[in-house]
């Protein structure tokens, strides 16, 4: 396990950058690419911001740094680590430090808030105390704390399947967060949201991870969320790289390439 | 953000559903020692199982071939007929049955009661024992098998097609009803639409099972391929009992391929 | 267009004459007749059997309550509990990770598809089959009852189980999966929540289905109430009989209630 991880990973101070894609490709199909030759450096806080028209491989971009896709080829070095033929508890002791947060919340069911929060620590925790629920003290004190923060302070005793689903989506958080995670990825978190509460999602990941600073890196399909959030944002188009720079120097004309057209942005 | 003044527990249940589980847990274990305490078991058999085991693979094999055209085919074809005309009855018996015990078809608690526990009886007693009864009253013979499989198989069909009725959709019925439609019509044009598919996946899957159980009646006399079993087991003709294994296997597998054939086709 | 003319188009367009379904349905009333004559079931054999019938059930009531034949009852009936109790924690214990091992979306094929094979091969044979199987091999008495009935309940409750997890939802297995979760971490807060509730019930369902069946295997030597049930059967002590019918139907009445209790705890 590397020097910046302690019990809950808090990244240190950023000596290069946090995560580094090297020409990363990806084929489901042979011959029909998804990824074609990303490279990519992020810095070790702020949010990045990814956009891009359905079906250009932003998905795939995020699953495959923690590695739920397999590149096809290329690089993956995560804080010096190279990630991109790792296997077995090597591969899952690197997921522990990455959280995700995922496009249809996917938490558990049938399980409890607290329950679901408790699956973060999973990559930390024997197997029997997961099977028993006896989770160590401190990991319980911690799920408290990121409750509150996340403003379900009385739901630990829910069931998933009654909350609604922007508290769905709190929890999502809130379980990412319980990894001590040294990155965050997102996957359309707010896509089955309604408008005000996917501005609500966003704006509490962005301070939440803020505060611990851990980098984000967020596919969206909302360009207005993206530009009031991000500190970078990243335009996808055929799973290329097609604008890469600050919220502000993202111009319609940037817009027209990535999504094509430029009727709609009239 | 402020740690919490006092240590918030956690518990996976409330201590109700606790309580509740740890009873179904003492419960089982308790239940599990006094079964595992009086049955009885005979060491000197247990310890001879692994040489007898040996002992009945080598006897059986090589099968008995020749006997298939003189003692098995006619008995197999048997079977499936029982099998057939068995769920045919089983339908026929269980459909009223089953339009009895249905809440929203019969308004009368005591009726679906009483249907309720026709059903009930009817699974409660095993195809084999209701294959006893009716080879007491119809003597020995595939009339036997016939009634048990039919009897055996009204509860099993009665109960899921009750089932499917209650789940049927009340809008269309509440619209035919309103008509002034005689009841003869709402059930064959408000309800058995609805119902069809389920009727026919029931029966198919009633048919499967009794294809195997009607193998076994003829153990008890009622007919079928069982019959000529249970003469081989008597006379410990081994490499026979072991052609008639391998044939109800083959048939139980046929069965198997057809009916989800028909299924996947059908639903 | 008046209304008679409409009501009349109407109809004849809303509910054509189906001629293919009508085939099928005169299909099957003939094979019926012809499958019935090839098994030599008549009328007259059937109206014959009616009286005997009579005769018979004439015999049964009332139902013995001799105090000997009680406690023939008492043992056989508690021996058929606790050959149900062990064959039913067996056979759901061991079912357990069998269909784990065979769900198509946890295991690679190389490992399912041998446990698939076991699961078919489990429930293609008929419990009595197995249990004359396992009375050659351990002898009579109630384990080889027991042994024979912890085959049928691996075969039921592991495809039930194997064929629940192949439905869960795979997305949140894959959320555990992306936390760093090992493969026994994924199964015990990702996998088994989704499906544990279903395997208690497929095990409950399954200890009905042994009571049932424990009545059963005693007629081939397996031990318990069905042993007790074939020897007053065979000295036409057709009142004792009723009785234990009875008490079987009392018993499965009684676990049913009981099962679907254990299920309101466990969902």
């Amino acid at each position: 396990m590397s020097a910046v991880a302690g019990p809950f990973g808090i990244a240190g101070p950023d000596d290069g950058p946090a995560l580094l894609l090297r020409n990363l490709s990806k084929s489901y199909t042979a011959g029909k690419p998804v990824l074609r030759g990303i490279t990519l450096a992020i810095e070790g806080r702020g949010i990045t911001a990814i956009i891009g028209p359905s079906g250009t491989g932003k998905s795939t971009l995020i699953r495959c740094i923690n590695r739920l896709v397999t590149p096809t080829s290329g690089e993956i070095i995560f804080r010096g680590q190279s990630l991109d033929s790792l296997s077995g508890s090597a591969l899952r002791k690197a997921r522990r430090r990455i959280g995700m947060v995922h496009q249809e919340y996917n938490l558990v069911e049938r399980l409890t808030v607290m329950e679901n929060l408790l699956c973060g620590r999973l990559g930390y925790v024997p197997v029997w105390r997961a099977w028993l629920r006896r989770f160590p003290d401190q990991d319980i004190d911690r799920a408290f704390e990121l409750l509150d923060a996340v403003g379900l302070a009385d739901y630990a005793h829910r069931r998933a399947d009654q909350l609604s689903g922007g508290q769905r989506q709190r929890v999502g958080i809130a379980r990412a967060l319980m990894q001590g995670p040294e990155l965050l990825l997102a996957d359309e978190p707010t896509s089955s949201l309604d408008p005000k509460t996917s501005v609500e999602i966003v704006e509490l990941m962005a301070r939440l991870a803020g505060d611990r600073g851990i980098p984000v890196v967020i596919n969206i399909h909302n360009v207005e969320l993206a530009r009031r959030f991000a500190s970078r944002i990243i335009g996808m188009a055929q799973g290329e790289i097609v604008f890469d720079g600050p919220p502000d120097a993202l111009q319609d004309q940037h817009l027209a390439r990535i999504y094509g057209g430029e009727s709609w942005l009239e | 953000m402020t740690a919490p003044a006092i240590r918030r527990e956690w518990h996976r249940f409330t201590p109700a559903e606790r309580l509740a589980r740890f009873a179904v847990y003492l419960f089982t274990v308790a239940a599990v020692v006094w079964a595992a305490r009086y049955v009885e078991i005979i060491p000197e058999f247990l310890a001879d199982a692994p040489a007898q085991t040996v002992d009945l693979f080598t006897r059986m094999w090589p099968f008995d071939w020749a006997h298939y055209w003189t003692g098995v085919h006619g008995a197999l074809i048997e079977t499936f007929h029982i099998a057939t005309l068995g769920t045919l009855l089983a339908i026929a018996l269980a459909v009223p049955v089953a339009l009895m015990a249905a809440r929203n078809i019969t308004r009368s608690k005591v009726l679906n009661l009483f249907a309720t526990f026709l059903l009930v009886a009817s699974r409660s007693v095993n195809s084999l024992i209701w294959a006893l009864l009716f080879v007491a009253i119809f003597g020995p013979g595939a009339l036997a098998g016939v009634m048990a499989i039919g009897f055996r198989s009204i509860g099993f069909v009665g109960k899921l097609l009750a089932e499917a009725i209650e789940e049927a959709q009340p809008g269309p019925i509440e619209a035919l009803t309103a008509t002034g439609a005689p009841f003869g019509s709402v059930l064959n044009k408000g309800y058995w639409p609805q119902v069809e598919p389920s009727f026919w996946s029931i029966v198919l899957f009633r048919w499967d099972i009794n294809i195997r159980e009607s193998a076994v009646l003829g153990l008890v006399g009622a007919g079928g391929i069982g019959v000529a079993l249970d003469a081989a087991l008597a006379n410990l003709y081994w490499d026979q009992v072991g052609l008639i294994l391998a044939v109800i296997f083959a048939v139980v597998v046929v069965t198997e391929i057809v009916t989800s054939g028909i299924r996947s086709r059908i639903i | 267009m008046t209304a008679a003319t409409s009501s009349a188009r109407g109809r004849s367009a809303a509910f054509p004459a189906n001629w293919s379904r009508r085939l099928g349905y005169v299909l099957v009333a003939l094979y019926a007749v012809y499958a019935a004559s090839t098994l030599d079931i008549t009328l007259d054999r059937f109206i014959r059997g009616l009286d005997q019938g009579a005769q018979f059930l004439a015999r049964m009531w009332p139902p013995s309550f001799d105090p000997v034949q009680l406690s023939l009852l008492r043992q056989g009936m508690i021996e058929s509990i606790q050959i149900a109790v062990l064959a039913t924690f067996v056979g759901v214990l061991l079912s357990l990770p069998l269909g784990l091992v065979a769900a198509r979306n946890l295991m690679p094929a190389s490992i399912s598809w041998p446990a698939r094979g076991l699961i078919a091969l489990c429930r293609s044979f008929h419990p009595v089959i197995v249990s004359i199987l396992f009375v050659k091999a351990v002898g009579f008495g109630a384990l080889a009852g027991i042994l024979a009935l912890i085959v049928a309940s691996m075969g039921f409750v592991s495809k039930l189980f194997a064929e629940a997890i192949e439905e869960m939802n795979l997305k949140q297995v894959e959320a555990v999966r992306a936390t760093g979760a090992s493969f026994f971490g994924v199964l015990v807060m990702g996998v088994l929540p989704q499906v544990m509730a279903r395997f208690v019930g497929f095990g409950a369902y399954q200890l009905d289905s042994n009571l049932r069946n424990s009545t059963m295997v005693g007629i081939v030597g397996g031990g318990g109430i069905g042993a007790t049930l074939f020897t007053a059967y065979q000295r036409f002590d057709y009142d004792f009989v009723l009785t234990i019918l009875l008490a079987i139907i009392a018993v499965i009445m009684v676990s049913e209630l009981a099962s679907a209790q254990l299920r309101k705890i466990f969902q």
